[in-house]
């Protein structure tokens, strides 16, 4: 891999490690992170099959209050970096996957101890507005943000110090029962994810669109855009009725009651 | 008082909506987006407050425990700004009554933010990014990002926006109904998605067996007796187009028989076992390994 390449891997990761905390842009989405990698190491479309992979295995993964979900951001750069480092072509994709799961794990390990230093710097903001230096509390903003960054980049370009021979070495080393065993696992994984937004989602009221969707989805004609579009309108229907059955004609029903926002507008 | 009134501009609160992109940026054990929340109301404080101590005391106010859903934060971001802009006019709004807006704000909205962010937008993007991009297509990936970003930029900023403008009032709107409806809509149509999603991407094939029938003459294509070249070639596909089978030997694996029951029942049942287990208490990390050590000895034994 040439320097230009690795130096630009170790900026993507550290976009993504900043995402892995801010969520706004997405960058440390497989889909978005593992693509980037490959973009930058001239293996792209080998990105976009991992960052495809990995993404519908992390479909559900989100932190909510007290639940911790695995590290997208490292397990996702981390796992590209050794799929374009190994060599095998598609046919890495699986043990890639295999290691992204134990990376999630120390990701998270690395997110607590940036989130403990956090605790520290908050303090050093808050002698910032004591002294009225709204400039310094932007420093230490960003300074934070960085840290955030270099978490997920520091072990991108350790990674990238080991010599190419020796992660191709390790992975050759990895018999194909292993290696396919470990495809199949990544094929049921997914359905942890699904399982995460399910318990957070269900109510007696929502199983019937569990089970329509289910029987749907077996039509093989349909898109997923199709699904989307006949789950929307079922659930718009249903709260219709459902606002007309309690005796108060709904307002904001009616219009474009798809957008939540045009929903709040229209109330007003 | 009305000559020397101040008001944010458009411009100071796109600088506002532009920082909180970054309200996460310190989230921390202590005060969790405190920092973030600060550091996005800063302009609006410069803008309003000339005098250093009114700048130093709205500094730290902003300081304080802050934390929700980091997009649904635009709203309570518009509110506050609305009330600190009264606040600077001389209008009597104290300490008191800003930490109320917030406090009171932050709870319901991340019950908002996170069913219908996380759990329904996202999955739902990010599954149709995914699908097109297991194939090796740059649509999904390029999909992803931009309809992401085009629906949280649009969102935050809107919803920033009507904050501003509907200030404190919006308080007593955001406790109805309203919301309610936006999360149940939501919950139904996510229920509705992910169940399609278990159907199509959760892959278990089990491999063994069941039965191996020789066919009888006539129900399989005799490659034998095919025309050469070209000609058999469109003869071989005519054949199997009007149903007969590529072997001698029809082999009906126990996935076959899985399927023609109810096709995607298996996946059905192991996301079953998974929120089972979840419940459980189990790490979903816990799980996801143990998955993986089925998936490989179930392999090594011929089951996968």
């Amino acid at each position: 891999m040439s320097a230009i390449s690795m130096i630009l891997v170790v900026i993507v990761a550290f976009f993504a490690g900043m995402e892995g905390i801010l969520d706004e842009f997405q960058f440390h989405q497989p889909l978005v992170s593992c693509t980037l990698i490959g973009l930058v190491t001239g293996h792209l479309t080998l990105g976009i099959m991992l960052g495809g992979s990995l993404q519908m295995i992390a479909l559900g993964w989100a932190n909510i209050g007290a639940a911790v979900a695995p590290d997208i951001a490292l397990a996702a750069t981390a796992s590209a970096i050794i799929l374009v480092q190994g060599g095998q072509g598609t046919h890495g994709l699986g043990s890639a996957i295999a290691f992204a799961i134990p990376l999630a794990v120390a990701g998270l390990f690395l997110t607590m101890i940036v989130r403990t230093i956090t605790v520290a710097i908050v303090h050093f903001m808050d002698a910032a507005a004591a002294q009225g230096n709204s400039r310094k509390i932007d420093f230490w903003q960003m300074v934070c943000i960085c840290l955030q960054g270099l978490r997920i980049a520091i072990p991108a370009a350790l990674l990238l110090i080991i010599p190419a021979s020796s992660v191709r070495d390790l992975l050759n080393a990895m018999p194909s029962w292993l290696s396919d065993g470990m495809t199949i696992g990544g094929g049921m994984v997914v359905a942890v994810g699904y399982a995460m937004v399910i318990n957070m989602m269900a109510s007696r009221e929502v199983w019937p669109f569990f089970a329509i969707g289910f029987v749907v989805a077996a039509i093989s004609d349909l898109t997923l855009i199709a699904i989307g579009a006949v789950g929307l309108s079922l659930a718009l229907m249903y709260l219709q009725l459902d606002k007309g059955g309690s005796g108060n004609s709904g307002n904001g029903g009616n219009g474009n009651t798809g957008d939540p926002l045009g929903d709040i507008l229209d109330d007003y | 008082m009305q000559e020397k009134k101040v008001s944010l501009t458009k411009s100071d609160r796109l600088h506002v909506a532009w920082r909180s992109t970054f309200i996460q940026g310190s989230w921390n054990y202590e005060r969790m987006q405190n920092g973030g929340w600060c550091y996005s109301m800063i302009p609006a404080i410069n803008k309003l407050y000339k005098k250093k101590e009114d700048r130093i005391a709205a500094y730290q106010r902003h300081l304080e425990f802050f934390n929700t859903h980091p997009y649904v934060a635009s709203p309570v971001i518009g509110v506050t700004l609305a009330l600190e802009e009264e606040r600077a006019n001389g209008a009597p709004v104290d300490d008191v009554a800003i930490q109320g807006v917030k406090v009171g704000m932050m709870g319901p909205l991340a019950g908002v933010g996170d069913p219908v962010f996380w759990y329904t937008v996202r999955p739902i993007v990010g599954a149709l990014g995914a699908s097109l991009a297991l194939s090796g297509n740059i649509l999904g990936p390029i999909l992803f990002f931009v309809i992401w970003n085009i629906i949280r930029w649009g969102f935050m900023w809107y919803t920033q926006e009507f904050g501003y403008r509907a200030g404190s009032k919006i308080t007593e709107d955001l406790s109805g109904g309203l919301l309610q409806s936006v999360t149940r809509v939501a919950s139904m149509m996510g229920m509705f998605v992910i169940a399609a999603l278990i159907e199509r991407w959760v892959t278990i094939k089990f491999t063994p067996v069941v039965s191996r029938i020789k066919q009888q003459a006539g129900a399989y294509i005799d490659w034998d007796k095919l025309p050469k070249g070209a000609k058999g070639i469109q003869s071989a596909l005519q054949q199997q187009a009007s149903g007969l089978s590529l072997s001698k030997i029809k082999v009906t694996t126990l996935q076959d028989n899985l399927d023609s029951l109810i096709p995607g029942l298996v996946p059905l049942l192991l996301t079953f076992l998974c929120m089972w287990l979840l419940k459980k208490k189990v790490s979903p990390i816990v799980i996801i390994i143990g998955i993986f050590v089925v998936g490989v000895v179930g392999h090594v034994v011929g089951l996968l």
